[in-house]
């Protein structure tokens, strides 16, 4: 099968393109040994023939300034064809990249000059013909919002030609230059809406009061889908569907049997109960599936929304000075606010950060400070009835924790966060069918690499359940928890139940009648020490394992620290 | 004292001189058309020396408040 490759720069449209070019059988990968993700699909070229086609990362230039560049020069020489996707609305920046890729490479090319109708808007017209001309390769004008040139772009595949490109290094943006000015005619316009939302956006005062409104919405769309997708499609399934045909296995195994007790779980007054059971065929699932799966497709679905819009490096650029305190970078702003949802994407988005340390430092601050979504919820329950102020008081607690152990991780850990420098595309409607495939791409990836490690995980606590070490830890550990955090002991179980599901530990301290002091400490706790199975996996994968051992430890001791004071400090203070 | 592009006022254009730093610093830039000789149009700022965000070719670009001080602009 001939490999088609799509180069080009960041936000050139290049994954909406690949989206229209191909069908529903796409994956999202990594190149190996790196973060840096690559999609791979098949498209169709006339003579029926099908081809590979790959959307590799964005990058600039071909010299090496970052990994993309280096994993992209990779893939691009592997491939039969390329196709170039260039910004109509940026022409020289754009060409310094082709220049480069065909003064070095003999591959078949064609070109897609993508955005021509935004660049219109802005006074920028560009003759197709006299590019193709310049240099030597098929240049079609593309849209691929409205799909137009589409139609034509599988049929020109075929003209895809070596180009002849040659000129000297130190000459290269006279070169450039004089393509772009024989090539290229600007006209003045006004500002366009797109461009004044631009500056309110990244306004120091306006554009906090945006993001804030922004962020809300998200929140709350985030929550809304989710939470739909919960109640009006997992549970019944779950319930109406699996549940029986369960039932049928259990009393086929004998409630009381070991094998029982590994693959159903407990009976909880003699039903299965999905949360409760642990069993690897009822908790094993049922987390994964009917939990974090509609939050995982939720959080994609408006990340993928304000990320095509345009909206996310504004954010980056807002967050970024308060992020640099704290050793990271704006863009890590990203993690912190899918962590709200599920600290599994949070986890995952990651990826995008440069260095390790700034890797280290965000998923230790997502792990510690933000609880997910699933926490939130029932953590509100608990305190609902001591209203707002019970939230700002928590709220307040994880924030300074977060603050607090930024600065300390950034001076100890070493290592560089390299200052921010990231091209603001103009904001822009969003492409449905490509923001599906997103998503799907997204979700499929989690799907198959989070259920495995959480059906390890239910196993393994369960094993350790049986052989009596989380009762023996129960037994060590119970000092810690009543003098330290003036918890009754009782509350070690919920600890315990912690690692493997968050808001099923939060809801296990409901009976024990905390007051409002204890409440804030466990809800505190709960959230600091370690993060949930699925997360901890996830990290385990994304740090490596001395990473995650420091990282853990960090955790644990920011968590006896933080509990300690804070119940001390309550009682001090006559709360 | 060299004008830097953290001299520039809000809306504000210049042509940039040079950029002062290492070969890194220098690469990054111009991979995004940040170069001598281009003419740049500072467009925000925000507080206690966060980035800048600047506009090349009708392009917005932020950068951190360290890179902004090492363009220099006639």
């Amino acid at each position: 099968m001939k490999r088609i490759v799509l180069v080009g720069n960041p936000n050139t449209g290049k994954s909406t393109v690949f989206s229209r070019l191909t069908g529903a059988n796409v994956i999202a990968s990594n190149y190996p040994g790196t973060t840096v993700g690559y999609s791979k699909g098949i498209m169709r070229i006339p003579n029926s023939e099908k081809a590979e086609i790959l959307d590799i990362p964005g990058i600039y230039t071909l010299e090496v300034v970052s990994r993309a560049e280096k994993v992209a020069m990779d893939m691009i020489s592997e491939a039969d064809i390329i196709i170039n996707v260039i910004d109509a609305t940026n022409l020289e920046r754009n060409l310094n990249l082709t220049v480069q890729l065909f003064k070095k490479l003999r591959i078949p090319a064609i070109i897609l000059l993508n955005m021509a109708d935004v660049a219109r808007q802005h006074g920028i017209s560009i003759s197709t013909e006299k590019l193709s001309e310049k240099l030597g390769l098929p240049v079609i004008p593309t849209n691929a919002l409205s799909g137009e040139g589409f139609k034509d772009l599988a049929h020109e595949l075929i003209n895809a030609c070596i180009p002849e490109i040659h000129y000297k290094e130190n000459e290269k943006w006279n070169y450039i230059g004089a393509i772009v000015e024989d090539v290229q005619k600007t006209e003045h316009r006004h500002p366009t809406l797109s461009e004044k939302l631009s500056g309110i956006s990244v306004h120091p005062v306006f554009g906090l009061v945006f993001a804030v409104i922004v962020l809300m919405v998200s929140f709350w769309l985030i929550r809304f889908i989710g939470e739909s997708l919960i109640r009006y499609i997992m549970e019944p399934g779950f319930n109406i569907l699996y549940k029986p045909l369960l039932s049928n296995i259990s009393n086929a195994l004998g409630p009381d049997t070991l094998l029982h007790r590994i693959i159903i779980g407990n009976l909880i007054n003699h039903e299965i109960d999905f949360r409760q059971s642990f069993g690897l065929l009822s908790t094993g699932f049922y987390i994964p599936l009917a939990e974090v799966l509609p939050y995982v497709v939720s959080f994609y679905l408006v990340l993928t929304i304000l990320e095509d819009i345009g909206y996310l490096p504004r954010l980056g650029v807002l967050l970024d000075n308060l992020m640099h305190r704290i050793g990271l970078h704006g863009l890590s702003a990203i993690s912190m606010f899918l962590a709200f949802g599920c600290n599994v994407p949070g986890a995952l988005a990651t990826r995008i950060l440069e260095t390790r340390k700034e890797r280290f430092i965000a998923s230790t601050l997502m792990a510690i400070a933000i609880p997910c979504m699933a926490q939130i919820a029932m953590i509100s329950g608990l305190l609902g009835k001591f209203g707002a102020y019970g939230f700002f008081t928590l709220f307040g607690i994880l924030f300074l924790v977060w603050i607090g152990a930024g600065v300390i991780l950034k001076k100890y850990i070493k290592g560089e966060s390299p200052e921010i420098l990231v091209d603001i595309p103009p904001y822009r409607f969003p492409y449905p069918k490509a923001i599906v495939k997103k998503v799907w791409m997204r979700t499929r990836h989690f799907i198959i690499e989070a259920i495995p490690f959480v059906l390890l995980g239910v196993l393994i606590v369960d094993i350790l359940y049986i052989v009596g070490f989380l009762e023996f830890m129960g037994k060590i550990f119970a000092p810690v928890v009543t003098k330290l955090f003036g918890l009754p002991p009782e509350a070690i179980s919920a600890l315990l139940v912690g690692f493997l599901r968050k808001d099923v530990a939060i809801g296990m301290l409901a009976p024990l009648g905390l007051n409002f002091r204890q409440l804030i400490v466990a809800s505190a706790v709960l959230t600091i020490y370690f993060p949930c199975v699925a997360t901890f996996i996830v990290l385990l994968k994304e740090l490596g394992i001395r990473d995650m051992i420091k990282s853990a430890i960090i955790m644990i001791f920011t968590a006896l620290v933080v509990g300690g004071a804070v119940n001390w400090i309550m009682i001090l203070l006559g709360l | 004292m060299e004008r830097t592009l953290l001299n520039l006022t809000n809306n504000e254009e210049g042509f940039i001189l040079s950029i002062e730093g290492g070969h890194h610093a220098r690469n990054r830039l111009e991979s995004l058309g940040i170069r001598p000789g281009k003419k740049i149009r500072k467009m925000s700022s925000q507080f206690f020396k966060g980035p800048v965000v600047i506009s090349i070719d009708g392009r917005e670009i932020a950068l951190g408040h360290g890179l902004a001080r090492k363009i220099i602009i006639r």
